[in-house]
C-alpha cells in the first residue's frame, strides 16, 4: 500500500485507471476517518463471513434437539451463550440465523426498489393521470400501518419464508416509488432531456440513458437505510409467530422462544436480541455513511 | 406570532389574496385527504377478500345447515358483484359503521372507543419523553459537531433505530421489573387495584391516568404511573432517536446561516442565538418530524401492547386476528390508518400556518 500511495495521490494522473484508482482510495482516507462508518463496516463484513462459514463456525446443529442439556446457562464449558429449553446451543441458533437475516435482506432489496424504480418512473416521467393514479396507490400504501399488514397478511397465510419476504416487499416499493417520482420529475426539467427529446429520442431510450443513471445515488441510500428496518420487520413477524416458521433459527424465533422463560433462563431472549441490535446499527450506520457521501439532500430519510 | 393573515388584500393584478390561496391549498389538502382515506379502504377491502377465512363459517360454525349458509351469504351481500360490494363498504364506513364482531356481535366502532384511549395513553405519554429529551439532544449534537458529545447523542439515536421494540420491552420488563422492581409489570394496574377499579372510578376518558386523578384516586393513580412509565419510556426512546436526529440536522443547517453569524458578531450569547434565533426555524420543520413520529408511536404500539399486556387497540387487533375475528382486525387497522392520514393532514396545515413561505 505504502508504495502505491504516491502513484494513487498523483494530483496529474497519466491514466483513466490511476484518476479512478485515486478517487477511490481519497474516499476511503475520508471513510477511515469516520468512527462510526469503520464500525460499522467491520460489523457488517464479520456478519457476512460468520454467515458464509456458519457451519464451520457453529459447535452444534442449530435444529438437533439434546435434552439432557437443557437450560445450561452462559459461560458453561462449550455453550458459551448457554441453551434453550430443548438443549440447543445458542450460539450455534443465532450463527445459522444470520444467515436467514441476510438471505431476507437480499431478496427485499433486489425486490422492492426494482418496482418502487417502475411505478415512480412512470408516474414521474408520463406525467398526467397515470401519476395521479398511481401516487394515490402510493400515498394509500403508505397510509397503511404496516406492521398491522404485514401481521394479518402473513397469519392469514400461515408463517413460512416466501410470505416474509413478499409482505416486506409489498410493504417497502412505495417509498422507492416516491422517492423516484420526485426526483424524475425535476431531473425531466433539465435541459439536456429537453435536448435529447428534440433530437427524437424515444421515450424509452431518454428513460433508460438519461433519467435512470441519476437515480442510482439515492436508490442506494434508501436501500442501504431500509436494510435496518427490513431486519426488524423480519424479526417481528417471527417474534410474533407469523414469519419464519419456528424450528429455523430465525433471530426473532428465539427470543419468542425465551420469552415464556425470561424469568429464569433470561439468556434465550438476550443474545438474539444484541445481535440483531448489532446488525441493524451496524448497517444503518453504513447508511449514514453512503447517504453523507452520495447526497447530503437525502438527510430526510 | 399570532397566524393572523396580514397580506394586503387582492390587488388590481388580480393576484388572489393570500388568504384565498391558503383555502384553496386546505381544499386540496382535504381532497387528497379523501382519496388517500378511500385508497386505505381498498387496500384492507382487498385484504379481506383475498384471505383464506370465509366470513360465513367464522359466524356460524363448522355444523351450519346449508340453509342457514345460503341465508347469511344472502344478508351479508357476499352475492352482489364485487364493485358493489366495495361501494356499499365505503358507505357504511363513511356512516361510522365498521361492522360486527363476530366474538362479541358489538358494533366495532364502540369497542374500538373503549380501547383506543388505551393507546392514544401511551403513545402520547410516549412522544412527550421523546420531544423533552430529543430536541435538546439533537441541540446538543449540532452546538459541536464532530465532538464526543455529537458522537454519543449520534450513537444513543442510532441505537433507538435498531433495537427491536418487543425485545427491548421484555429486556426492560426483566432488568427493571423482574430484577430491580422498580416500575409496575405487565397490565394497567396491580391486580388488586384492577378489582376496585370498576367500583371506585368512573371511565370518563377510558384512560387510566386521567380517570382515575377525576376520581380522586391517588394510590391508584401512582400505580397506575410506575406501570405505563416503562412502555411509554420505550415509545419516547424510539420517538427520541428520530427526533434528535432531524433536530441535530436541521439545527446544523440553520448554524451556517449568515443571520446566524450576524448574531454572533453582535455579541449575542451563544445561549440565545442557538435557542431563540436559530430554534424559530428549526422548530417549523420539526413540526412534521414531531408528528410523524406520534402517528408511528400509534402504531408502533400495537408491538409495546402486546408485550407489556397493555388493553389498547394493538391487543384488540391481536386478540381478534387469534379467533380470527377479520372485521374487528380490518376496523381496528382502518382506525390506525385513519388517524395515521388525519395526523399527517394535520401536520402539513401546521406546517403552513407555521411557515409563509409555504403559503
Amino acid at each position: 500500500m505504502t508504495a502505491l500511495t504516491p502513484w494513487l495521490l498523483d494530483p496529474n494522473p497519466k491514466s483513466r485507471l490511476q484518476s479512478r484508482a485515486g478517487q477511490t482510495f481519497l474516499s476511503w482516507l475520508r471513510f477511515r476517518r469516520n468512527p462510526l462508518a469503520m464500525i460499522g463496516l467491520g460489523i457488517s463484513l464479520a456478519l457476512i463471513l460468520m454467515s458464509i462459514f456458519a457451519p464451520l463456525l457453529a459447535p452444534y446443529d442449530p435444529i438437533v434437539q439434546s435434552l439432557p442439556d437443557r437450560l445450561l446457562p452462559p459461560l458453561t464449558p462449550g455453550h458459551w451463550m448457554g441453551t434453550d429449553d430443548f438443549g440447543r446451543d445458542i450460539y450455534s441458533r443465532i450463527l445459522y440465523g444470520s444467515r436467514i437475516t441476510l438471505y431476507i435482506v437480499l431478496l427485499v432489496i433486489l425486490t422492492a426498489p426494482v418496482v418502487g424504480l417502475i411505478i415512480g418512473t412512470v408516474a414521474g416521467y408520463f406525467g398526467g393521470w397515470w401519476e395521479v393514479v398511481l401516487m394515490r396507490v402510493v400515498d394509500a400504501f403508505l397510509a397503511v400501518p404496516a406492521v398491522l399488514v404485514a401481521i394479518v397478511l402473513a397469519s392469514t397465510q400461515g408463517p413460512s419464508f416466501e410470505n416474509v419476504v413478499i409482505v416486506i416487499g409489498l410493504l417497502y416499493w412505495p417509498r422507492y416509488a416516491r422517492q423516484v417520482r420526485g426526483e424524475v420529475l425535476s431531473i425531466k426539467q433539465a435541459d439536456y432531456i429537453k435536448l435529447a427529446r428534440i433530437a427524437g429520442c424515444s421515450p424509452a431510450r431518454i428513460i433508460g440513458l438519461h433519467v435512470l443513471p441519476n437515480l442510482v445515488p439515492s436508490l442506494l441510500v434508501l436501500a442501504s437505510l431500509q436494510v435496518g428496518s427490513a431486519i426488524i420487520l423480519e424479526a417481528t413477524l417471527s417474534f410474533l409467530g407469523v414469519g419464519i416458521p419456528p424450528p429455523q433459527p430465525a433471530w426473532g424465533v428465539i427470543v419468542e422462544d425465551g420469552r415464556a422463560m425470561l424469568a429464569f433462563a433470561w439468556w434465550i431472549s438476550l443474545f438474539p436480541g444484541i445481535a440483531i441490535a448489532f446488525t441493524v446499527l451496524a448497517f444503518n450506520m453504513l447508511g449514514d455513511w453512503l447517504r453523507d457521501q452520495l447526497d447530503p439532500r437525502l438527510r430526510g430519510l | 406570532m399570532a397566524p393572523v393573515n396580514t397580506a394586503p388584500p387582492s390587488d388590481a393584478a388580480g393576484q388572489p389574496s393570500a388568504a384565498l390561496r391558503f383555502a384553496s391549498q386546505s381544499l386540496n389538502t382535504l381532497f387528497s385527504l379523501f382519496i388517500t382515506f378511500i385508497g386505505l379502504l381498498a387496500v384492507t377491502f382487498f385484504i379481506s377478500r383475498v384471505i383464506p377465512i370465509d366470513p360465513v363459517t367464522a359466524i356460524l360454525g363448522e355444523r351450519a345447515t346449508g340453509e342457514q349458509i345460503a341465508a347469511l351469504t344472502q344478508k351479508l351481500g357476499l352475492n352482489d358483484p364485487l364493485w358493489q360490494q366495495f361501494g356499499i363498504y365505503v358507505w357504511d364506513v363513511f356512516h361510522g359503521d365498521l361492522g360486527q364482531s363476530v366474538r362479541t356481535r358489538d358494533p366495532i366502532l364502540s369497542e374500538i372507543g373503549r380501547y383506543f384511549p388505551a393507546t392514544l395513553e401511551l403513545s402520547t405519554l410516549g412522544i412527550l419523553i421523546g420531544v423533552i429529551v430529543g430536541i435538546p439532544a439533537g441541540v446538543l449534537g449540532a452546538t459541536k459537531p464532530g465532538s464526543w458529545r455529537d458522537l454519543i447523542v449520534r450513537l444513543v439515536g442510532l441505537m433507538g433505530y435498531s433495537m427491536p421494540v418487543f425485545w427491548l420491552g421484555l429486556m426492560g420488563l426483566l432488568l427493571f421489573y423482574g430484577e430491580l422492581g422498580w416500575v409496575g409489570g405487565p397490565g394497567r394496574l396491580d391486580s388488586m387495584y384492577e378489582m376496585m377499579l370498576d367500583m371506585k372510578v368512573t371511565p370518563v376518558t377510558h384512560m387510566i391516568l386521567i380517570d382515575t386523578a377525576l376520581a380522586g384516586e391517588w394510590d391508584m393513580f401512582w400505580n397506575a404511573m410506575s406501570h405505563i412509565i416503562l412502555p411509554a419510556a420505550l415509545l419516547g426512546y424510539l420517538s427520541m432517536a428520530y427526533i434528535s436526529r432531524m433536530t441535530r440536522s436541521f439545527m446544523m443547517n440553520e448554524l451556517g446561516q449568515e443571520y446566524i453569524t450576524t448574531a454572533r458578531v453582535k455579541g449575542m450569547p451563544e445561549r440565545r442565538v442557538v435557542w431563540v434565533h436559530a430554534m424559530r426555524n428549526v422548530a417549523v420543520p420539526l413540526i412534521t418530524v414531531v408528528a410523524l413520529s406520534y402517528a408511528y408511536l400509534l402504531e408502533g404500539a400495537v408491538l409495546t401492547e402486546t408485550i407489556f399486556a397493555w388493553p389498547g387497540l394493538g391487543r384488540y387487533i391481536t386478540d381478534a386476528l387469534l379467533v380470527a375475528d377479520m372485521p374487528a382486525v380490518l376496523g381496528g387497522t382502518i382506525v390506525v390508518g385513519a388517524v395515521y392520514i388525519g395526523i399527517n393532514m394535520l401536520s402539513d396545515f401546521l406546517y403552513r400556518l407555521a411557515d409563509p413561505r409555504a403559503r
